[in-house]
């Protein structure tokens, strides 16, 4: 069987009055059934972005230059909105990370539930709504029946995330795309929301794309890892491999430069200078001018994506030096 | 340090209360407890955490400390002497200030980094000629890592670790003691934050500076401070030495705080056994009665909604408001 989403050198860029933002810059890889897939990434690295691509809800200013999105054996690009209709909110759902804004303040909460129910199943209103309160008693919203009455600025923000991945998993999507869904929440009630994805994927059996920054949520949560800086795929892998034998620069300097239980009393070890500006990219290896190792080759040339074993990618010079080195025998200068 | 210093906290706090006037129905007013009876003191050159969930009341804490609102209650001591009167005021903000949580907002995009990191200059007169402020807020942008080239520039030209970095060299314009960190951070990139927190700790080092470091993100606290309080809906539920209470919590509360947090370590992550807990925090209008936190507690009995348990101290050092922590804790 085919992987469920296919996604093969994604060109996705934005066109502002300073120049062309390539956001997304050649990104690949596959999802298949029932897996958590994690993308890590700082502001600007094109996490969200390559979500927005695959669902095609990009601002107006974006467009996905090249490339090839296929969900279930179908090609998205160029699929035109009539498609993309059928498939988003239906088979493919996001939810955002502001659980505040994502809601009409106007509406109530059922009708926005029910909404996205009669839109995408022949239920009619009345199974709609009772569709609409089984999905909140699944997300653990008490007296759904009451609730579904009141409006968005009647629960708190933890509740109105849940309602939020009730909205997002009411028509029983194959994937969901979880945008930084517990960045605004609490330790707690993002233990709560997490705890809650996690047993609702194993019990729906639906796929999950988690793009967040913390490493602490992808730990949690995530089978497989992408690690995005600047636009590309630096290093993916399992959620072990990344956090126990990381193979790009980047992904040790992140691993490096968080605080953990053990670092009270040290320095940490940040990552130096500013993350990149898109508009400046440089020629070579994206991460080369804030890296400590880099090479003369990292500031001249990409490094293509090397496999290091069968659950792990990378894309760093480092790999291909200690390569060549163990070849043969000896360092090299 | 002399014996005698180390004794006299830099910073004391003593019962503080900060109520907020909420209008209910149309010309009622209720008042907000957002901090009620709080009371911690720090010593110079310490780190004191701060956390709790939003709308405990740790950022009130923080302004209220430095005098930005008026408290209801309570009272605030700087070198054991209170701050009361106007001119209190004046003479502790020179010794005492802030870091703000967002870089975007608290900086005014009108004026260049010069003139922000100046105005606090500005405002206390401390400088003789407008050679030697220039010569301080040089000083103080080279002491936080910004190129002295950048000073004629607007905030808006600046990633937000940067942005960061103005707002502590404004922070530090008047030499202070004691610094309240509000969510100095959370703003920030994990790349970025890992070089601000260390700047933190290095500056505190050079100018033997005392923080008040709230922050939601328990790991950073943890790595920063040499003491955490947590609050629960305007109260302090415990407060001990940051490894031990990150180690060996005795508050419910704080023991699903601390088993929340997310590990950055799979195998640590999948071992671990959360306490989730149920529900939110309720509204600080509605506050429950007796202890606030047994709404939402596993443990609590009978007794914990008829009586509020007394912040007393439970082992040297650390303190706890539980009725039933002797029963949980064995």
């Amino acid at each position: 069987m085919s992987m469920l989403l296919e996604v093969k050198d994604l060109h996705t860029s934005f066109f502002t009055p300073a120049g062309e933002v390539k956001a997304v810059n050649g990104v690949s890889f596959n999802l298949d059934r029932r897996k958590v897939l994690g993308i890590v990434g700082e502001s600007g690295s094109g996490k969200s972005v390559t979500a927005y691509s695959i669902m095609q809800i990009l601002e107006r200013t974006g467009k996905i230059i090249s490339g090839s999105i296929r969900f279930d054996g179908q090609e998205l690009v160029n699929a035109g909105e009539k498609v993309m209709k059928t498939i988003r909110g239906n088979r493919i759902s996001i939810i955002f990370q502001d659980p505040m804004t994502s809601l009409n303040p106007t509406y109530t909460i059922g009708r926005q539930l029910m909404e996205a129910i009669l839109l995408h199943t022949n239920r009619d209103r009345q199974q709609a709504k009772e569709r609409a309160v089984e999905m909140l008693r699944l997300v653990n919203i008490n007296e759904p029946e009451k609730r579904i009455r009141q409006y968005p600025f009647e629960f708190s923000g933890g509740m109105r995330q849940r309602i939020m991945i009730a909205m997002a998993l009411a028509c029983e999507p194959d994937i969901l795309i979880a945008d930084e869904p517990t960045t605004a929440l609490d330790v707690t009630i993002q233990a709560q929301i997490l705890e809650l994805m996690k047993s609702l994927q194993e019990e729906l059996g639906m796929a999950i794309i988690m793009i967040t920054h913390d490493l602490g949520v992808v730990a949690q949560l995530c089978d497989e890892v992408i690690v995005m800086y600047a636009g590309s795929i630096c290093e993916q892998g399992t959620a072990d491999e990344i956090f126990y034998n990381p193979r790009h620069e980047y992904t040790k300097g992140l691993l490096r430069s968080i605080p953990t239980a053990g670092t009270a009393g040290t320095r940490l070890k940040p990552i130096s200078g500013t993350p990149i500006d898109l508009l400046n990219m440089p020629k070579g290896c994206p991460f080369a001018p804030r890296c400590e190792n880099a090479m003369k080759i990292c500031l001249t040339e990409r490094c293509e994506r090397k496999q290091i074993n069968k659950d792990h990618q990378a894309a760093c010079w480092m790999n291909v030096k200690a390569e060549m080195e163990a070849a043969q025998g000896g360092t090299y200068a | 340090m002399k014996a005698t210093e180390r004794e006299q906290p830099l910073i004391e706090v003593r019962d503080l209360k900060e109520y907020f006037p909420v209008l209910v129905g149309m010309f009622r007013t209720k008042p907000l407890k957002a901090v009620d009876g709080v009371s911690f003191s720090i010593r110079k050159g310490e780190t004191l955490g701060l956390v709790g969930e939003s709308g405990c009341g740790k950022t009130t804490v923080g302004r209220t400390l430095l005098r930005l609102y008026k408290p209801t209650g309570g009272e605030i001591l700087y070198k054991g002497s209170p701050v009361r009167s106007k001119a209190d005021i004046t003479e502790f903000r020179k010794k005492a200030t802030m870091v703000f949580q967002d870089p975007y907002s608290s900086l005014n995009p009108r004026m260049t980094v010069s003139d922000i990191i100046g105005e606090p200059l500005d405002i206390h007169k401390s400088y003789g000629s407008p050679a030697e402020r220039q010569e301080k807020i040089l000083d103080l942008m080279n002491r936080v890592g910004l190129n002295s080239e950048h000073a004629a520039r607007y905030a808006h030209e600046f990633s937000g670790g940067q942005r960061q970095r103005i707002g502590i060299a404004r922070a530090l314009a008047l030499n202070p003691d004691f610094i309240v960190c509000d969510e100095p951070v959370s703003a920030l990139d994990v790349s970025i934050q890992a070089q601000v927190i260390n700047m933190f700790d290095e500056l505190q080092e050079q100018m033997g500076l005392t923080y008040l470091f709230i922050a939601h993100d328990i790991l950073v606290v943890r790595h920063i401070s040499d003491r955490i309080a947590v609050m629960y809906l305007g109260r302090m539920v415990e407060l001990a030495d940051a490894a031990e209470i990150y180690e060996r919590p005795l508050h419910p509360y704080t023991k699903s705080l601390m088993s929340a947090v997310p590990q950055p370590d799979p195998k640590t992550a999948r071992a671990n056994q959360r306490i989730v807990l149920t529900g939110d925090i309720p509204s600080p209008l509605n506050a429950p009665s007796g202890c606030p936190f047994r709404t939402r507690c596993a443990y609590a009995t009978e007794a914990c909604g008829a009586e509020m348990p007394e912040f007393r101290e439970v082992s040297a050092g650390h303190f706890a408001a539980c009725h039933r922590i002797d029963a949980l804790n064995d």
